[in-house]
């Protein structure tokens, strides 16, 4: 994968258009062809300029693809859209990745551009923007192929790469046109309207291969860790078991004499031994011995028992600090005047990330030190280009960003403290250095899903519709602990209080994939079963007639209550659990089916079936395997995954101890359904994850009797649950 | 030095007999094709062939691979032409595709054995690779389609 700029072009004309969206583009007519380009980059005209398309005389379709690929298939499905409205020969289209510039390649308008790809923001994000400016590109080929005939434009229509002109029967190529072309003085403006009605789409719901794929079948595919540069060194960084305690020492005349070792450099949070190769690393790393100073906040800190007993007395201290998140007619009061109340309490421990290329960067400074290159697999080619520069004293402008492929994010690069450390270890050691924390540093320095408290409580009026709502999460971190928790989204409740209590641990945390609807959705669609099954209401039943669906909600669950043929008994010893997902804009529900070996405490799930609103899909296979993936990660973390931390340091070590969810235990089959919507895209990274731990634990119920109220639900607990 | 068979070639690879086979491939043979995943065997991702048996690279010492023939994902097919790999295209089964490639030399094994395998055997034979983006149930799918090529 390329990642220079578009050189070479000679811009001999550019113009602006204030588009409707309020994105404006130039055009500039190069030695290759017709370009159009951000007005951002037509400003820096004369040095790299950056340009979403360029079509050449050969009737080739450049398109540049702005959106980091890590597996979720924006690379491809992001530019479909730009050529569904130039009317692209798809076949003719190659894709080259946008440069770390989120003034040009970034999606939202004036000083908030941003190229991060969190929260299932890529093919969504940038859908309009690059609609709008495939549909200008296609605007300005017509135009210039009616000023060639002499015709009206109006009497034009195009085919994929070719302008017609079915009047006289005659047809140019867009390359033909691009050899010729006049650009006007005004562009072409587009507008909304004028965007091809969803039945006259091409590409856009019809599967498309993703570009990335063969490379990724071959070995061939380039990540930040295959990158080699000439006389490259190579780096890992010890951090302390506790998290963020700073060296004061370490044992540096021994690890120097060992074969290999280059440098040995103190960093803040750690120290980074440097060598010939990364087997010399690694033995440089067993033997360095480091002193770590005792001010970490973690230190001392014990996860179980805080999460076990710790959070229950945040919660009920009245003095503890609340953020309110949502509060709605009267609130908690609504409780006063219930017929019945239901209430629980949901437990959920660390999540780790995982991504399976462990975290790395490759840096290299020139020979004056006053620039860096840096080669990274980002989430956020913008900020992390910034946050480089920034710590290093820099200008963005001194630090050039080489894109790769990236081998697993889900958050966790988003942020680019592994990449700031490669670029100091090349700093102080003036060498091209190539650094890769070992998997058992990506845990032991993880920055993790919080663990939490929650309870909910929901108060039924005496007609048993639930008018009152309350929940309180108890956890650190902030927006992490509460995201996903507004049921406004899918319940139309009319008293609600929903609020979290903060707490501080000093451990590092993040977002990780759809961040707290993992365990939010847990608990709230857990008591909704539990009410459901003392009322003694079928799950559909209950939320259709205490619940108030919106109507979004209700379209979701009817198609998942027929995708899974509900009421059909299934064999003897399975059972199935429902659960509402939301994410991104996007609304789920899911179901489960599930078996259990009560010997051994282990859950399976055999099948799972979605229904998702997730407006215009624009790649139907992606999207589908974006779902599966989705609930995949999420049923790892349901049935296995848990970080403990104990004395401030992860107890976990690698794959054996944070053990991740295998083949064997995955499901046999994935349904997906999208619900057929003209709406714009909403995300769906993550649709497929927040379902599942209420899907399985309302299973279990159902076939047990018994209610999981702590994920993961790993043996230990599950034998104990079945044991009450 | 230590001299391997890799992909048929013989080379001399200056590293000490007790480095992993892993950081050779990768370093100093520039085959990056394998990757590292967690360097304790537990994942797979860093899986090649051994005289045609599976193994983790990562826990392979050179010292225990010398006269042997070593397959790396470059040297599977000249041309992405092998039955898996082109169910791997079909199947659209790679993801972040990281582990993709301990995934397919795992697979090739199997086939080598048994060129018709039961689901519970394709299962009982890949659990060993971890696919963090949940593609096995694309990956199984890609091995049946790749055994009615075989």
């Amino acid at each position: 994968m390329t990642t220079t700029p578009a050189s070479g072009m000679n811009i001999s004309r550019r113009q602006f258009l204030g588009g409707a969206a309020g994105i404006t583009f130039a055009v500039g007519i190069g030695s290759h062809g017709t370009w159009l380009v951000a007005e951002a980059a037509a400003n820096t005209a004369g040095c790299d300029i950056g340009a979403w398309v360029s079509i050449t005389p050969d009737n080739k379709i450049t398109i540049i693809t702005p959106a980091a690929e890590m597996g979720q298939g924006s690379m491809t499905g992001v530019p479909v859209a730009l050529a569904e409205e130039l009317d692209a020969d798809w076949s003719q289209v190659t894709l080259q990745m946008a440069p770390a510039e989120p003034g040009i390649y970034g999606y939202g308008s004036g000083n908030n551009k941003r190229m991060m790809i969190v929260g299932s923001r890529g093919v969504r994000s940038y859908f309009e923007q690059m609609r709008l400016a495939g549909a200008q590109v296609r605007k300005l080929l017509v135009q210039a192929a009616a000023s060639e005939w002499g015709v009206d434009a109006a009497t034009l229509v195009t085919h994929p790469n070719t302008v017609v002109d079915p009047v006289n029967d005659r047809s140019l190529s867009y390359g033909e046109i691009a050899a010729f072309a006049e650009v006007p003085e005004e562009l072409p403006s587009v507008s909304r309207d004028e965007l091809k009605n969803p039945g006259d789409f091409r590409l856009i719901g019809t599967p498309v291969a993703r570009r990335d794929i063969p490379a990724k079948v071959d070995g061939s595919a380039q990540y930040s860790i295959d990158v080699q540069l000439p006389g490259m060194v190579y780096a890992s960084v010890v951090h302390a078991p506790v998290q963020l305690a700073k060296p004061e020492g370490w044992n540096d005349a021994a690890v120097r004499n060992l074969p290999g070792v280059v440098d040995i450099v103190g960093l803040e949070h750690g120290v980074a031994v440097v060598c010939d190769t990364f087997e010399h690393v690694l033995a440089a790393r067993r033997a360095l011995d480091v002193e770590w100073d005792h001010s970490a906040e973690a230190r001392g800190f014990d996860s179980e028992p805080m999460l076990d007993s710790g959070y229950a007395e945040v919660m009920s201290d009245r003095d503890s600090e609340v953020r309110v998140i949502d509060t709605a007619g009267m609130g908690g009061a609504a409780f006063d005047k219930a017929s019945k109340v239901f209430k629980a309490e949901y437990r959920s421990d660390y999540g780790y990330h995982a991504q399976m290329e462990p975290l790395n960067a490759v840096a290299r400074f020139n020979e004056a030190g006053d620039q860096v290159e840096i080669w990274e697999g980002t989430q956020a080619p913008g900020s992390s280009r910034a946050a480089v520069a920034r710590a290093l004293g820099f200008e963005s402008s001194q630090v050039v960003h080489n894109q790769q492929y990236l081998g697993g994010g889900f958050g966790r690069r988003s942020i680019s403290d592994y990449t700031i450390e490669a670029a100091l270890v090349a700093r102080a050691t003036r060498l091209p250095v190539k650094m890769i924390w070992t998997r058992e540093e990506d845990l032991a320095f993880g920055m993790f899903r919080p663990q939490n408290l929650q309870c909910v409580e929901a108060a039924l009026d005496d007609q048993g519709k639930i008018a009152g709502w309350r929940h309180c999460v108890v956890g650190d971190g902030g927006g992490l602990i509460y995201s996903g928790i507004n049921i406004e989204e899918y319940y139309s409740v009319p008293n609600r209080q929903i609020e979290t209590r903060g707490t501080s641990h000093g451990i590092r945390l993040k977002h990780w994939r759809a961040v707290a609807r993992p365990f939010n959705l847990f608990a709230i669609e857990s008591l909704v079963d539990e009410m459901a099954a003392a009322e003694g209401l079928d799950p559909f039943e209950f939320r259709h007639e205490r619940m108030a669906l919106t109507p979004k909600a209700k379209a979701v669950f009817d198609a998942v209550e027929k995708l899974s043929d509900w009421h059909t008994p299934r064999q003897e010893g399975r059972a199935l659990g429902l659960s509402v997902s939301e994410c991104s804009g996007s609304l789920g529900a899911g179901v489960v089916e599930i078996s259990l070996d009560p010997e051994r405490g282990r859950i399976r799930v055999h099948k799972v079936w979605v229904a998702i609103d997730g407006g215009i899909v624009v790649q139907p296979d992606m999207a589908r395997a974006n779902i599966e993936s989705g609930v995949i990660y999420g049923l790892s973390s349901v049935l296995k995954e848990r970080a403990t931390i104990k004395g401030g340091a992860v107890e976990q070590t690698n794959f054996d101890s944070y053990e991740l969810l295998r083949m064997s235990e995955a499901p046999e089959e994935i349904h997906v359904e999208f619900i057929q919507r003209d709406t714009p895209p909403t995300g769906l990274g993550e649709i497929g994850n927040p379902f599942i731990a209420a899907a399985v634990a309302n299973a279990f119920h159902a076939l047990t009797g018994k209610r999981l109220y702590h994920m993961p639900f790993v043996p230990e607990r599950v034998h104990t649950v079945l044991a009450t | 030095m230590v001299e391997l068979t890799v992909n048929g070639e013989t080379v001399a690879v200056d590293a000490d007999a007790d480095t992993p086979l892993l950081w050779a491939l990768r370093d100093h043979l520039g085959l990056t094709g394998t990757k590292y995943g967690c360097g304790g065997g537990f994942c797979g991702t860093c899986t090649v062939h051994l005289d045609g048996k599976a193994v983790r690279s990562c826990r392979t010492p050179l010292s225990l691979v010398a006269g042997a023939e070593i397959t790396t994902i470059e040297g599977l097919s000249p041309d992405s032409g092998h039955p898996l790999q082109q169910a791997w295209i079909a199947e659209q089964v790679p993801q972040c595709g990281y582990c993709q490639s301990g995934q397919i030399m795992q697979a090739a094994t199997l086939l080598d054995s048994n060129p018709n395998p039961s689901r519970e055997e394709i299962v009982q034979h890949m659990n060993g690779v971890i696919c963090r983006c949940g593609t096995y149930t694309r990956i199984v799918a890609a091995i049946e389609l790749a055994a009615k090529e075989v």
